[in-house]
C-alpha cells in the first residue's frame, strides 16, 4: 500500500515541478509549484515525519507560495514568458541533478534496510529544539526578526 | 451507566457499522478506508446541516436585531429557506468571464472550501469523537488554514477583474496580519498543556477547582485575554463583519467573489461559514474546555451536546456582532493588528508563564491579571495619541 502511495505522490510531485518549470504564465508556474510543495509534505507524512510535513505545508504553501505569487504580481509588467528555452537554467538544473544523483548513489546506508525508527512526537522535537539546539534556534529567530525590520525600513524609505 | 452509553452512542454506532460482516471480513486497508469515510461523512453531514440551519438563523437573528421578521415564508418559521436557496443557486446561470483564467477561476472555490472542511477534522466533538486524531492537531489546523490565502488570491487573479484583485489583496493583507495574533494566542495554551494535540488540550481542562469552577483556560486572566484576541482574529480570518472589507459591497462590489455566480458563489459562502465553524470550534477546544460540562452535576449530559452548545453560543456572538458593528476602515484594521493585537498576544504568553511558575495558584492568577491589565492600559494610553484617529489623508483622490 505504501508503495502505491509513493508512486502516486511521486507522479503528482514530479508533474507539479515539471509544470512549474515549463508553463509560460508565471502565476500558473507558481501555483504548480504549490502542488510540488504539497507532494513533498505528503512524502514526509508517508515517512512518519508528521511534524515536518505539517511545517512544510504551513511554511511553503501558506507563506512562501503567497510570497512568490505577490513577488510576480508586484514586480512584473508582463507576466508571460515568451522566450525559448533558458539554456543557462537548464544547465544549472542538470548540474544540480547530477550532483544530487551522484551523492545519493554514493550513500552507502541506502542499501541497508534499517530497522523501523520510532516516530518522534512533537513534544520530543520541541524539547530537543529548546535544549540541545537552543542557540541555532535563537540565531534563526534573530535573523528573521532582522529581515522583518529590514523589510519595514525599506518600505518606510519609499514613503518619505 | 446509562449516561455513558448515550455519551458514546455515536462511537458505538461507528464500531457497530465497522463490525458488520462484509466490512470486518475485508482486508485491513478496506477497514481503514471505511473508518475514514464514516468519520468524513459524519463531519460533513453534521456541518452541512448546521450550515443550512445557521444560514436561516442568521437572517432571522439579523432581522430581529433590525426590528423585522426575517425569512418566514418557506416552511414552518421559514426553516425550509435553505432548501429554496440551494435550489435557486443550483439552477442559476454560471457565468465565467471571457477574459478570465478559466482553470484558476474554477479551482479557487474548491481550494477555498477544502481547507475549511479539513480543519474541522481535528476538533474533538465529544469524548472519543475526533475525526483525525493526530499528535500535531493544532498545527494541522493552521497548516491547512494557511492554504486559504492562496485560494483567495486565485479567485482574485483568475477573475481578471480589478475589483476582484483589490478585494483579494485586502483579504490576503488582513489574513496574513491576523494569522500572527491568531497563532500566538494559541501558544500559551500549548505551552501550559505541553501538547499540540486537540485531545490533550481538552483533557487538560477536565475537572473543577473548589468543586465548581471549571478548569477551563478562559477562567484564567491570560486565558480570557487570549480567548478575546483569538476570537477577534477569528472574526478577521473568516472575513466577518466588522472586518469584511475584502467583500465590502459599497466599495469594491464583492471583492474576490465579484465574478462568481451561481453555485460557485455558494461554495464561497459555504467556505466562509465552515471557516467560522472551524475557528469557533477551535476556540471552544482551546479555551472553553472542549466537550467538558461547565458544572459537576451537569456531567450526565452527553459530551457532544456541550460542545455544540458552546459552539452555538460563539456562532450567535458572530451574528450578534454582525448585526451591531459597522465595517472598519482598512488602515484601522491593519494598525489594530500590528500595534494592539500583537503586543497583547505576546503579553498572554508572558502572563501564562507567570501563572504556570506560580503553580497555577491564586498568586499566579493575580500576577497574570496584573500583567495583562498593565500592558492593556499602557497600550491603550500609548496608542490614544489622537494621530491614529485623525481623518485619513488621501493620496490618490481629492
Amino acid at each position: 500500500m505504501s508503495t502505491i502511495a509513493f508512486i502516486v505522490i511521486a507522479i503528482f510531485t514530479l508533474a507539479g515541478a515539471l509544470a512549474a518549470a515549463c508553463l509560460r504564465k508565471l502565476i500558473h508556474a507558481a501555483l504548480c509549484l504549490v502542488v510540488a510543495f504539497l507532494g513533498l509534505a505528503a512524502f514526509y507524512f508517508l515517512l512518519g515525519a508528521e511534524f515536518v510535513g505539517l511545517v512544510q505545508v504551513f511554511v511553503y504553501v501558506g507563506a512562501v507560495a503567497v510570497l512568490i505569487v505577490f513577488t510576480i504580481l508586484l514586480t512584473r509588467r508582463v507576466d508571460e514568458d515568451t522566450g525559448g528555452i533558458n539554456w543557462a537554467g537548464a544547465a544549472v538544473a542538470a548540474i544540480v541533478f547530477g550532483g544530487l544523483a551522484w551523492a545519493i548513489y554514493r550513500t552507502p546506508s541506502l542499501a541497508i534496510s534499517s530497522s523501523p525508527i520510532e516516530a518522534l512526537t512533537v513534544k520530543q522535537i520541541g524539547e530537543t529544539l529548546m535544549t540541545s539546539y537552543v542557540w541555532p534556534l535563537q540565531c534563526v529567530g534573530v535573523l528573521l526578526t532582522a529581515a522583518l525590520i529590514g523589510a519595514l525600513v525599506l518600505v518606510m524609505e519609499e514613503r518619505r | 451507566m446509562s449516561g455513558n452509553s448515550v455519551d458514546q452512542a455515536f462511537v458505538s454506532l461507528k464500531h457497530w457499522i465497522l463490525s458488520l460482516g462484509f466490512i470486518s471480513s475485508a482486508p485491513d486497508w478496506v477497514q481503514m478506508i471505511a473508518s475514514s469515510l464514516l468519520n468524513i461523512s459524519a463531519v460533513l453531514g453534521v456541518f452541512m446541516g448546521l450550515f443550512a440551519l445557521i444560514s436561516v438563523l442568521e437572517r432571522k437573528i439579523l432581522g430581529r436585531i433590525q426590528n423585522r421578521y426575517g425569512p418566514n415564508r418557506v416552511g414552518p418559521f421559514g426553516l425550509f429557506q435553505p432548501i429554496a436557496d440551494g435550489i435557486k443557486l443550483l439552477i442559476k446561470e454560471d457565468i465565467v468571464p471571457a477574459r478570465a483564467d478559466k482553470v484558476v477561476h474554477f479551482l479557487a472555490p474548491i481550494l477555498m472550501a477544502a481547507p475549511a472542511i479539513l480543519a474541522l477534522g481535528v476538533i474533538p466533538y465529544g469524548r472519543n469523537m475526533t475525526a483525525i486524531s493526530i499528535d500535531g492537531g493544532i498545527l494541522f489546523f493552521f497548516a491547512v488554514g494557511s492554504a486559504t490565502e492562496l485560494a483567495v488570491f486565485m479567485a482574485g487573479w483568475g477573475s481578471n477583474n480589478k475589483f476582484s484583485m483589490l478585494g483579494a489583496m485586502r483579504a490576503i493583507a488582513q489574513m496574513v496580519s491576523y494569522e500572527l495574533p491568531l497563532i500566538i494566542t494559541v501558544l500559551p495554551v500549548v505551552m501550559i498543556v505541553g501538547s499540540l494535540s486537540a485531545d490533550g488540550i481538552v483533557e487538560a481542562q477536565a475537572g473543577y477547582s473548589h468543586g465548581f469552577i471549571p478548569r477551563w483556560f478562559v477562567c484564567t486572566p491570560w486565558g480570557a485575554a487570549a480567548f478575546l484576541l483569538f476570537f477577534v482574529s477569528g472574526l478577521v480570518e473568516s472575513n466577518r463583519t466588522p472586518f469584511d472589507m475584502p467583500e465590502g459591497e459599497s466599495e469594491i462590489v464583492a471583492g474576490h467573489m465579484t465574478e462568481y455566480s451561481g453555485f460557485k458563489y455558494a461554495i464561497f459562502f459555504l467556505a466562509e461559514y465552515f471557516g467560522m465553524f472551524a475557528v469557533s470550534g477551535l476556540a471552544v477546544t482551546l479555551f472553553l474546555g472542549g466537550w467538558h460540562a461547565p458544572l459537576p452535576f451537569l456531567e450526565f449530559v452527553p459530551s457532544y451536546v456541550w460542545f455544540f452548545a458552546k459552539l452555538s453560543v460563539l456562532l450567535f456572538v458572530f451574528i450578534w456582532i454582525r448585526g451591531t458593528l459597522p465595517r472598519m476602515r482598512v488602515d484601522h484594521v491593519m494598525n489594530f493588528a500590528w500595534k494592539f493585537m500583537m503586543p497583547m498576544a505576546f503579553t498572554c504568553i508572558l502572563a501564562a508563564a507567570v501563572w504556570h511558575y506560580q503553580a497555577h495558584g491564586w498568586a499566579g492568577w493575580l500576577w497574570s491579571l496584573a500583567i495583562v491589565i498593565a500592558v492593556y492600559l499602557v497600550l491603550s494610553r500609548f496608542l490614544q495619541t489622537g494621530k491614529n484617529l485623525s481623518t485619513r489623508t488621501y493620496r490618490f483622490a481629492e
